[in-house]
């Protein structure tokens, strides 16, 4: 595994500044990643989705559970890891968000934004919690 | 950092000028005030003017659905203009682009109303 160039892990509250807290960190590190602006602005948006679930579906903003954020980048990846206390979740089972009766729901687009923007979108189940994994590729031409 | 809101009426259609950030907790809640508002003065025909809107997460995209929802539940109809390269992108990756009527300015979106 390549070393990080840079790397940072960040315990965070189970509250909605977390998701501030993450979507700039996120922001930070693209741009230090070399994305341009319009990209980096994707990454820390779904960034944010990630926290947002950890905060309010994961640790429902329980105020004894923590978040745990890392941000990596080595000469390849960004990668982003957003973990929580909760209950976990199963990705597979999220309505698809682009199905006739999906496109009309107010919610559940967070996690196919993700894969829509991201390189790689893993998701690891913890106990407790859930961690989920967001990897860009760095442009390397 | 969050979302601001005017509301003009021009020939019959009340355009909302939203600007910032619709996300979680900050635009969302405004957003869906004014569209319940507008439809209670008895407005069909509304018009979200999203050129100063910079940021906009899943759940502003939630809150467009919804807004589009409820105008169309009331009889009514919204069109959306002036859509960022930004938002034009979520759109289309999110297919809501297939949704919303899209206008790429006001003299065709007021015009589009009649």
């Amino acid at each position: 595994m390549t070393e990080p160039e840079l790397h940072e892990a960040l315990t965070l509250p189970s509250t909605l500044s977390t998701v501030e807290t993450v979507e700039a960190k996120a922001n930070e590190y693209a741009q230090k990643a070399g994305f341009d602006e319009d990209t980096a602005s994707q990454i820390s948006m779904v960034s944010r989705e990630a926290a947002v679930n950890a905060v309010l579906h994961g640790n429902k903003k329980a105020p004894d559970k923590q978040v745990q954020a890392t941000f990596s980048l080595t000469s390849e990846n960004l990668t982003i890891k957003i973990a929580d206390e909760g209950e976990g979740f199963d990705p597979s089972v999220i309505p698809d968000p682009l199905s006739p009766e999906g496109l009309l729901r107010p919610s559940g687009r967070g996690i196919f934004l993700m894969r829509a923007i991201m390189d790689e979108v893993n998701f690891r189940k913890l106990s407790p919690g859930a961690e989920i994994t967001l990897v860009k590729h760095r442009n390397r031409d | 950092m969050s979302m601001n809101l005017k509301i003009r009426h021009v020939g019959g259609v009340t355009v909302l000028d939203l600007s910032g950030r619709i996300t979680l907790g900050e635009g969302s809640i405004g957003l869906r005030d004014a569209i319940r508002d507008a439809l209670a003065a008895g407005s069909k025909k509304i018009l979200l003017n999203v050129a100063d809107v910079n940021y906009i997460d899943s759940a502003g995209l939630g809150e467009l659905v919804g807004a589009y929802t409820s105008v169309k539940n009331a009889g009514g109809d919204l069109k959306l203009m002036n859509l960022s390269k930004k938002v034009k992108d979520l759109l289309v990756i999110t297919k809501l682009l297939t949704i919303f009527d899209v206008k790429e300015n006001e003299t065709d979106a007021i015009a589009a109303f009649a």
